[in-house]
């Protein structure tokens, strides 16, 4: 029995040949879409950073007025 | 330069938003390019981790020294870190709805750190049920300890006993195993690194403002 599932097993790494079988996203690099991709996560992450600053901004304008009249 | 972490924590989230995007990664089956998720799914849960064991931290100081500072602290680190624990279960579940078929599953990891967010929230509940506040800060510290506590058992010990899904958990392989020329490391470290910065930074937010909150309304 255990001979036969070590060549069953054995038999499955044919499928599972080289690294150019497995699908990445190459169409996406190929044709500079993955760019895209990367520019649209960049301005929602900017985005959020610019706002995290404001508020931090703003904070520290009230801590310091807050600080000027105690 | 009292900011230099944050301005840190804006340079590291880029980096590892942009090299982890286009830098080559292991080719796995199944996986395929959602491996990449290893950078933001991973790293939400590494920075909630952090929040909650210097709140924790905090929460012990305060019960020997009745500062209402360090119960602050300790408070604003819980909300924050129930933030991240949420984008992490909901990254978790988007992975593996295309990975392993399915939104989610009863598995060992998956149920352990649902509970530990349950568990944090309830400490939220806590907190709302106290008016008084040195008994708020020191029941709520309290049940701090019990919560981190069984966190570490549910998200990180019970998994590693039995059969699991997670990679890392149950005999399966980490990414590490994947990762054999350290490629995904130069983006990980980083990525983990900010977000962590930037959970400090939402938090230091959070903390100054209910200060701030508090002079006002006295």
């Amino acid at each position: 029995m255990r001979y036969i599932a070590t060549i069953a097993l054995m038999l499955t790494a044919l499928i599972t040949k080289a690294q150019e079988q497995i699908e990445m996203a190459d169409v996406m690099r190929d044709n500079g879409k993955i760019y895209v991709v990367v520019g649209v996560l960049l301005i929602i992450m900017i985005g959020m950073i610019i706002y995290l600053i404001t508020i931090d901004r703003k904070l520290s304008r009230l801590e310091k007025e807050n600080n000027k009249d105690i | 330069m009292r900011n230099w972490w944050k301005i840190a924590a804006i340079i590291l989230l880029t980096y590892s938003l942009i090299a982890g995007f286009l830098i080559e990664v292991p080719k796995q089956v199944i996986l395929y390019e959602s491996i990449r998720n290893l950078y933001f799914h991973v790293p939400m849960w590494f920075s909630m981790t952090l929040l909650f064991l210097v709140s924790v931290i905090y929460s012990i100081r305060g019960l020997g020294s009745g500062n209402l500072e360090y119960d602050r602290k300790a408070e604003e680190l819980v909300n924050t870190g129930i933030v991240f624990g949420i984008l992490g279960l909901a990254t978790g579940s988007l992975w593996a709805k295309y990975t392993w078929g399915t939104w989610w599953t009863n598995d060992v990891k998956l149920n352990g750190s649902a509970i530990s967010m349950l568990i944090y929230l309830a400490y939220v509940v806590l907190r709302g049920s106290l008016t008084d506040e040195q008994k708020r800060a020191r029941i709520s510290a309290v049940y701090n300890v019990f919560a981190f506590v069984l966190l570490i058992v549910f998200i990180g010990i019970l998994p590693r006993m039995t059969d699991s899904l997670h990679p890392g958990n149950g005999g399966n392989p980490g990414f590490g195993n994947y990762d054999l020329d350290d490629k995904m490391k130069l983006v990980f470290y980083p990525a983990v690194l900010g977000w962590i910065l930037f959970g400090l930074w939402i938090t230091n937010i959070r903390v100054r403002m209910a200060n701030l909150k508090d002079k006002i309304e006295i």
